[in-house]
C-alpha cells in the first residue's frame, strides 16, 4: 500500500502546520496551502488523491478552488471543513461533489478515516 | 448593584404610568374632538333647517291667516264708505227735490224727516239753513230754530264741497251721532243747505257683521286718533284711542306690535278714500298664529327628540370607535413588541452563528497544538523545547482569542432591558463589525473607517446601539458584491448630536424602494429577509432619541446615517 498523500487548505497556518505535523506522525503525506491561489498552483503542478479544504477563506474561497478543479476534471477527493455543519457553504460544498464535510474542531481520526473512505470510493 | 436595578425598575414604572396617563390623555382628547366635528356637523344643519323652515313656515301661515282679515277689513271699509255715500246721498236727494219754500215750512220739513227716518232709520233731526247760515226750519229734538252756522267749520266746507261729513259727536240722549249736511246750489249763485244729525249704530252693526272673535277688536278713528266707534281695549267713543295708529295712505297696512296693554297683535289699518276715517282692527297674534303655534311645538319636539337622539349616537358611536382605536393600537404595539422579539432572536442566531465560526478558528488550533503535542508526548519526540514553547505560546494567544470574542458576546448579552452608559461609538462600531468579520472574509469585502478619534462619549446603551449597526451592517454586506467595500464614518453633528453612518458600493436602491424600507415585513431579499431588520432598527433610533437617514442611487450604493443625541432627553446636564 503506497503512502496516501494529501493537501491541506486553510488560512490559518497555525492550524495546517500543526495538522500537517500529526498526520506526518501517522504516515500520511501532508501538503499545506494557505490560500485558494496557492492550493490551484500545486494541483496545477503535482497531483493530490485528497485535498482536505477549509469553506471560508479570504480571496479565493473554498468553493471556489472546488468549481475550478471540476472545470479542471482533476483526478481528487475534496473533504470540507466548516465552522458548523449546517451553514449554507458546507451543503453547497457537497452539491458540488465534495465528498464529505467535516466539522472544526476537527477529530484526527475521523479525518484520517474519512481520507480511507474517500481513497477507497474513489478506487472502486 | 441591587439598589441601582431597583431604582431603575422604579424609573422605568414611573415613566410607563406617564406615558399611559399621556395615552390616554391623548384618547381622550381624539374622542373629544370626533364628538365636537360630528356634532357640529349633525347638530348645525338641523338647527339651521329647524330654524328655516319654523320662519318659512311662520311667515306663511301668517300671510295666509292675515290675508283674509285684510279683505275682511277692507270690505268692511268699502260697506262704511257705502253706507255715508247712501245717507248723504239721500239728504242731497232731499235737497234738490223740495224748493227752499217748501222746506221752510215746518209741516212738509216734519213729513220729509218722517218719511226719511221710516227709510233709513237712524236720523234724529233735519234742519234746513239758507246762504247766510241761519237755521231757517227745524224737525227734531232740539232747539235749534234760527241758529246761526255762518262761522262754523263744516258750514264752510259744505259750500266748497257740497257735501260735509261730520266727525261723531255725543248728541241728543246721550248717544254717539254724526252730523249730514248737502248743499242745493241754484243756476243764480243762491243756495241752501239741509243738515240731518244721525246716531251711529249702524257704525256698530256693520263692525258687528265683520265677524270677529271676541279677543279681537274693531273701531274706528278719526285723523287726530279720536274713537269715533266704542273699542273694547282702547277706550270709549270720543276718546283719545290709546293705540297709536299710523296714518298710511290708501289701502290696508298690517303691522305687527304690542298694544298699551301688553299683548302682541296684528293691526290692520284701512283709510276710507272720502273721508278722514280709519277702520282698524286689532287681532292678537295668538289668534293669528294658533296654528303656528302647536306645528311649532311638534317641531321643537321632533327637534330635541332628535338632537338627544343624534347626541347619544355620537357619543356611542365615537366611544366605540376611540375603544376599537385605542384596542388596534395597543394590539399593534403588542405585535411589535412581540416582532422586536423575534428579530432580537433572529438577530442572536445570526451572531451565534457568526461567533461559532469565529471561536471555532481559535479552538481548532488548540485542537491541533494539544492533538500534536499529546502526538510527540506518544512518540517520545518532544525533545525540542524551542518547538513546545512555541505550541503553548500558540495555544495561549488562541485561547486570548476566543476570551476576547466571548467578551463581545457578553456585551451583547447585556440587551435586556435599556441600560443608559457613555460609550464611545466608534469602539462600538468596530466591536459590530468584529462579529461579521468571518462574512466580510468570505464576500472578501472591504471595509473602510473614517471616523472622528475626538468623537464625544454619548449616553446610550450598547446592546441596543450594537442591534442597529448590526442590521444596518448586514445590509450594507448583503447589498456589495464580492470584493465590494463598506465604508464607517462617525463624526460631530453640533453641541449635542454625532451622526455614524454606514456607506457600501453595492447595488443601491430605487425610490420607490427607498420610501418603503422602514415598514415592517418590506424585505427585497425574498429567501431570507423577515423584512423586519430596518423597522425594528429605526424602532430603536427612535428610542433612544435619534433619527435615521437614508441617501441611495440605483447602482451606485447606499449611506445610512444614524443621529444619535449625546444625552438622553431628561438627563442633567452635568
Amino acid at each position: 500500500m503506497n503512502k496516501v498523500k494529501v493537501l491541506l487548505v486553510d488560512d490559518e497556518e497555525e492550524f495546517v502546520s500543526a495538522l500537517a505535523e500529526r498526520l506526518d506522525i501517522r504516515g500520511i503525506e501532508a501538503h499545506v496551502a494557505t490560500d485558494g491561489e496557492q492550493a490551484l498552483e500545486m494541483i496545477e503542478n503535482d497531483t493530490f488523491p485528497v485535498i482536505v479544504l477549509d469553506v471560508i477563506m479570504p480571496g479565493i474561497s473554498g468553493l471556489e478552488v472546488m468549481q475550478r478543479i471540476n472545470a479542471k476534471q482533476i483526478d481528487t477527493v475534496v473533504i470540507l471543513l466548516t465552522g458548523h455543519g449546517s451553514t449554507k457553504e458546507g451543503l453547497e460544498g457537497m452539491r458540488m461533489g465534495a465528498f464529505d464535510y467535516l466539522m472544526k474542531p476537527l477529530d484526527i481520526d475521523e479525518l484520517i478515516s474519512k481520507m480511507h473512505e474517500a481513497i477507497e470510493s474513489k478506487n472502486s | 448593584m441591587s439598589e441601582t436595578l431597583t431604582s431603575e425598575r422604579m424609573n422605568g414604572r414611573t415613566s410607563e404610568k406617564k406615558t399611559r396617563r399621556k395615552l390616554q390623555h391623548r384618547y381622550l382628547r381624539l374622542r373629544r374632538n370626533m364628538i365636537i366635528i360630528m356634532v357640529l356637523v349633525t347638530i348645525v344643519p338641523l338647527t339651521l333647517m329647524l330654524l328655516i323652515n319654523a320662519f318659512q313656515y311662520q311667515s306663511k301661515i301668517k300671510s295666509e291667516r292675515i290675508e283674509p282679515m285684510r279683505a275682511i277689513v277692507n270690505k268692511s271699509t268699502h260697506s262704511f264708505e257705502l253706507f255715508l255715500e247712501e245717507r248723504i246721498s239721500a239728504i242731497r236727494f232731499l235737497a234738490s227735490s223740495y224748493t227752499f219754500k217748501q222746506l221752510s215750512e215746518q209741516k212738509i220739513l216734519n213729513q220729509v224727516y218722517h218719511d226719511l227716518r221710516d227709510t233709513f232709520g237712524g236720523y234724529v233731526d233735519l234742519g234746513l239753513i239758507n246762504s247766510k247760515g241761519i237755521q231757517v226750519s227745524y224737525a227734531g229734538p232740539y232747539e235749534l230754530l234760527n241758529k246761526d252756522y255762518s262761522e262754523q267749520q263744516w258750514f264752510q266746507e259744505v259750500q266748497v264741497r257740497g257735501t260735509y261729513i261730520s266727525d261723531v259727536f255725543m248728541g241728543y240722549r246721550k248717544f254717539p251721532h254724526i252730523a249730514l249736511a248737502a248743499q242745493h246750489l241754484k243756476p243764480d249763485g243762491t243756495f241752501w243747505v239741509l243738515r240731518a244729525t244721525m246716531d251711529t249704530k249702524k257704525f256698530d252693526n256693520l263692525i258687528a257683521a265683520m265677524g270677529l272673535s271676541p279677543i279681537s277688536d274693531a273701531f274706528i278713528i278719526n285723523p287726530n286718533g279720536i274713537l269715533q266707534t266704542e273699542s273694547q281695549f282702547y277706550g270709549d267713543v270720543l276718546e283719545e284711542c290709546r293705540l297709536s295708529v299710523p296714518r298710511g295712505g290708501a289701502g290696508t297696512h298690517v303691522t305687527e306690535k304690542t298694544d298699551p296693554n301688553g299683548r302682541e297683535v296684528f293691526q290692520i289699518s284701512s283709510n276710507f278714500l272720502k273721508h278722514d276715517y280709519t277702520l282698524v282692527t286689532v287681532i292678537p297674534r295668538e289668534i293669528i298664529l294658533k296654528s303656528w303655534h302647536s306645528l311649532r311645538q311638534e317641531m321643537i319636539l321632533i327637534f330635541i327628540i332628535s338632537f338627544v337622539a343624534i347626541l347619544m349616537v355620537i357619543f356611542w358611536v365615537t366611544t366605540q370607535l376611540v375603544k376599537r382605536i385605542q384596542d388596534a393600537d395597543e394590539r399593534r404595539e403588542a405585535a411589535f413588541r412581540n416582532l422586536e422579539y423575534t428579530q432580537k432572536l433572529s438577530s442572536i442566531g445570526r451572531l451565534a452563528a457568526g461567533v461559532a465560526h469565529e471561536i471555532n478558528n481559535p479552538l481548532s488550533i488548540i485542537n491541533e497544538k494539544a492533538g500534536l503535542l499529546k502526538d510527540l508526548v506518544e512518540h517520545d519526540r518532544y525533545q525540542d523545547k524551542d518547538k513546545l514553547l512555541k505550541m503553548t505560546a500558540s495555544i495561549n494567544q488562541s485561547v486570548n482569542r476566543c476570551k476576547s470574542i466571548t467578551q463581545r458576546l457578553l456585551g451583547f448579552a447585556r440587551q435586556i432591558g435599556v441600560h443608559y452608559e457613555m460609550l464611545d461609538v466608534n469602539e462600538v462600531l468596530k466591536e459590530t463589525i468584529g462579529f461579521l468579520k468571518k462574512e466580510a472574509i468570505s464576500k472578501n469585502i472591504h471595509t473602510r473607517y473614517e471616523l472622528d478619534e475626538e468623537l464625544s462619549k454619548i449616553s446610550s446603551d450598547r446592546g441596543q446601539l450594537q442591534q442597529v449597526f448590526l442590521n444596518i451592517i448586514n445590509n450594507a454586506f448583503a447589498a456589495v458584491e464580492k470584493g465590494g467595500e463598506v465604508a464607517l464614518k462617525t463624526r460631530e453633528v453640533d453641541a449635542y448630536t454625532i451622526a455614524a453612518s454606514i456607506s457600501d458600493n453595492g447595488t443601491g436602491m430605487t425610490n420607490e424602494t427607498l420610501k418603503q424600507i422602514f415598514e415592517p415585513f418590506f424585505t427585497t431579499n425574498k429567501q431570507y429577509g423577515t423584512g423586519l431588520g430596518l423597522s425594528i432598527t429605526y424602532g430603536i433610533v427612535k428610542k433612544l432619541g435619534g433619527d435615521i437617514k437614508v441617501q441611495s442611487k440605483l447602482g451606485e450604493g447606499s449611506t445610512f446615517t444614524i443621529y444619535l443625541p449625546k444625552k438622553q432627553a431628561g438627563e442633567q446636564n452635568e
